[in-house]
């Protein structure tokens, strides 16, 4: 074997790690070898007879060698509000989560309305050579709701998907239009459910917290009933549609229902919902205002279960970063959203630690999962393929404390949790872009 | 009088919620209200013990009568007392309350009095100052010597608040007189009943320890105490009731409806009134029955004592001058 290699040139050998494919259902202790931007090969058996001689090689220590993370949701803000976050802040906390491959919502100032911005932040992101950087393209022009936008141009410039970003299309003719236009090419569509009329002015869950703390709350309903009117119109125009961030257990029953029958859906959802309830709130905690809010504890629990039973297809990061004039306010008066990429990965294995899924089965959630819902290259260990990787000890224990967090904004709703699980080395096509307490 | 163990006895910083408070805590409070009142019918009304003490009533929310209030409270215990009502344009106003926190911070209050429009602005105004914070009123949250007022006048009339019936009745979901009432008198051991259309009602309230009702007729059926809420449309966004003539039918409180109650109920109301609207003009105006002035009168009393307990806790107090 080790005679294989007739040239050393541009080849790292990552050896005694514990291999982990959930693409293939690969777990077993063996190593892999980049050659320049690529994977040349890996598994058990490789290196048995040793490295090649002049090979770099890393010592991976037994710990746990995956494809680098992909995360379908990030708001990299720039574009427009870099005092919250840029896409080089955005790109450093990626790769110090294990993400290697990330897309961002055209939530930005100017919108990704135009081919334009697509081609910006592609071009940016390319100099910048951190976490590879995708994006979405609007359904609406200026997110407006109102006309559609270009949808077919900007999935040429290279959008990967069309959303509205935080805000849902609410006109149902105009969300009517744009599953069926999309269907044409075919296009992916990303909606945000939640119904304004039924939200008003609420800005937490609705509840026995809310009413104690004199907010006005935010019906799980609301979700509910925004998803129920888009399956119908994905059953009228036989469009391809994703939720976003799925917070309630009947969202979860009735896109379940809709799978059954066949239809274009998928979701995710995104750690928050999973692994905090309203509660967090507690003395009127800003970073714990999320959107959508926080749910109750059953509505947590039934997340996990929808994670469990497959029904929730992915998890994403929902990175949504606000600087400290947006957040130090009144709760009523504070900005939503939640810095999330750094912690992806810890807060995602706590549902293994919890015993609620096994680690393959989670790790599947946050790589090659979110990469077939997008068709995007990544995700998985494969010959041939970018050589974007991550290095991590599941079981690391350490405590988030989000003024040590790497993204520009701090606004953690994990702040001061420990967590189990720690990303040690992420690699992106082949090279070392984050190396833990270098 | 001089006490050395009252800072044990009411341990607290701030006064920004019932929540929190024992029922002995807010019984020393009541108790030493009642001696503030016999202090203001007196011709001198002035103590000096807020002597040196600086108070700033903070209004970011116009009220004249809560403003009046502590500004006598403040004045009869001989602090010196500044009013500022602060206008703010809806989307600045956040970063003009934290700054204005740091900027009177840097002018040594003793006592900050706050009222503002956000559920939880006080709280967060709190924890950037070193002086003690009275929460005047926030959002829809909490207005705690409203319900320490309304408490005062009820013991004083009834001699008792544990086991009486007390309804709650209008706009609760608005209302954040309405939550501190249900935290006092629950915590006190009196039956909270709350009365309102569906729409007025807010999640899950009964898990606070009150009972729910949406008729008048069964809500102060053989109560002891009938309190009313302003109907707060400046908080409405779109129609909780299809009008003021249906709402007055259904829910405001005249003779018919009061007859229901106990034939001593006692009428309360924490003003000011819409008449015609929660009220009739004959209840509340019926002296034997109302108790709607008096609840002002025993505003400044229970300030008085909220000031006097709160700075005794201040690091700068020197418990041997008291």
């Amino acid at each position: 074997m080790a005679t294989r290699w007739k040239h050393t040139e541009n080849l790292v050998a990552y050896v005694n790690a514990r291999l982990l494919d959930p693409a293939s259902g690969l777990d077993a202790k063996g190593a892999l070898l980049s050659e320049g931007e690529t994977i040349a090969d890996f598994g058990p058996k490789l290196f048995a007879d040793g490295v090649p001689e002049g090979v770099p090689v890393i010592d991976c220590k037994g710990m746990c060698l995956a494809p680098g993370l992909v995360d379908m949701r990030v708001q990299v803000r720039e574009p427009g509000e870099e005092h919250k976050g840029t896409l080089a802040s955005s790109g450093r906390a990626a790769t110090a989560g294990g993400v290697t491959s990330m897309v961002c919502l055209p939530n930005t100032h100017p919108a990704i309305d135009d081919m334009s911005v697509v081609e910006f932040i592609a071009r940016r992101a390319r100099l910048l050579g951190l976490a590879k950087v995708y994006c979405y393209g609007a359904i609406t022009k200026g997110l407006a709701g109102k006309e559609l936008a270009e949808i077919g141009l900007l999935a040429e410039s290279g959008a990967v998907g069309f959303t509205d970003g935080e805000k849902s299309v609410v006109d149902a003719q105009v969300m009517r239009r744009a599953l069926l236009y999309s269907s044409t090419f075919p296009l992916l569509l990303i909606q945000h459910p939640e119904e304004p009329s039924l939200a008003g002015s609420g800005v937490m869950n609705a509840g026995e917290m809310a009413t104690r703390l004199g907010l006005s709350g935010i019906p799980r309903e609301a979700e509910i009933i925004m998803i129920e009117r888009d399956i119908r119109l994905v059953e009228m125009t036989g469009g391809r549609l994703h939720f976003a961030h799925v917070s309630t257990g009947e969202s979860v029953a009735v896109i379940a229902r809709a799978k059954e029958r066949g239809l274009a859906i998928t979701c995710d959802t995104a750690p928050p919902y999973f692994a905090l309830n309203e509660v967090e709130v507690g003395d009127y905690r800003t970073f714990a205002k999320l959107s959508p809010p926080l749910r109750s504890e059953a509505d947590r629990a039934a997340i996990v279960e929808g994670l469990k039973s497959g029904v929730i297809d992915v998890i994403a990061s929902d990175h949504a970063p606000q600087d400290e004039d947006s957040k130090r306010l009144p709760f009523s008066q504070a900005a939503c959203g939640g810095i999330g990429l750094e912690t992806l990965l810890a807060v995602t294995l706590g549902l293994v630690h919890n015993g609620d899924l096994k680690l393959l089965d989670a790790l599947k959630l946050i790589t090659v999962a979110p990469a077939d819902v997008l068709g995007l290259p990544a995700g998985r260990l494969k010959k041939g393929a970018a050589a974007d990787l991550v290095i991590f000890d599941p079981d690391r224990v350490w405590k988030v404390e989000a003024a040590t967090l790497l993204s520009k904004s701090k606004n953690s709703p994990f702040d001061e949790r420990p967590v189990q699980g720690r990303v040690l080395r992420t690699i992106v096509d082949g090279r070392t872009v984050f190396e833990l307490d270098s | 009088m001089s006490n050395p163990h009252i800072n044990a006895l009411f341990p607290h910083r701030h006064l920004l919620a019932i929540e929190g408070l024992s029922s002995q805590e807010i019984t020393l409070l009541l108790d030493i209200a009642e001696g503030y009142v016999e202090q203001n019918r007196q011709a001198d009304k002035k103590k000096s013990l807020l002597r040196g003490r600086t108070i700033i009533n903070l209004f970011f929310e116009a009220s004249t009568r809560t403003r009046t209030s502590f500004e006598l409270a403040g004045k009869r215990l001989g602090g010196d007392v500044i009013n500022m009502t602060v206008a703010t344009s809806s989307v600045k106003k956040g970063e003009t309350l934290i700054d204005t926190a740091m900027t009177l911070n840097a002018m040594h209050p003793d006592v900050l009095i706050v009222r503002h429009q956000d559920s939880g602005a006080v709280k967060l105004l709190s924890e950037k100052v070193n002086c003690a914070v009275i929460n005047a009123g926030d959002g829809t949250h909490a207005h705690p010597t409203q319900a320490l007022l309304d408490a005062l006048t009820i013991r004083r009339r009834k001699g008792k608040l544990a086991g009486l019936k007390v309804a709650i009745c209008g706009d609760i979901l608005h209302s954040r007189v309405a939550r501190s009432n249900i935290e006092l008198l629950t915590t006190m051991g009196a039956e909270v009943r709350l009365v309102a259309p569906k729409t007025l009602i807010p999640t899950a309230v009964e898990r606070m320890g009150a009972k729910v009702f949406h008729s008048m007729k069964d809500g102060i059926a053989d109560c002891d105490i009938v309190m009313m809420l302003r109907l707060q449309t400046e908080r409405m966004q779109g129609g909780f009731f299809p009008s003021v003539r249906e709402y007055f039918h259904f829910f405001g409180l005249d003779y018919e409806k009061l007859a229901a109650a106990k034939p001593d109920a006692l009428i309360m109301h924490p003003g000011p009134m819409n008449r015609g609207v929660e009220i009739d003009s004959l209840v509340a105006d019926d002296y034997g029955r109302s108790v709607i002035r008096e609840q002002v009168e025993m505003g400044v009393a229970v300030r008085m004592a909220c000031l006097d307990l709160l700075t005794r806790n201040l690091p700068n107090s020197d418990l041997k001058n008291l």
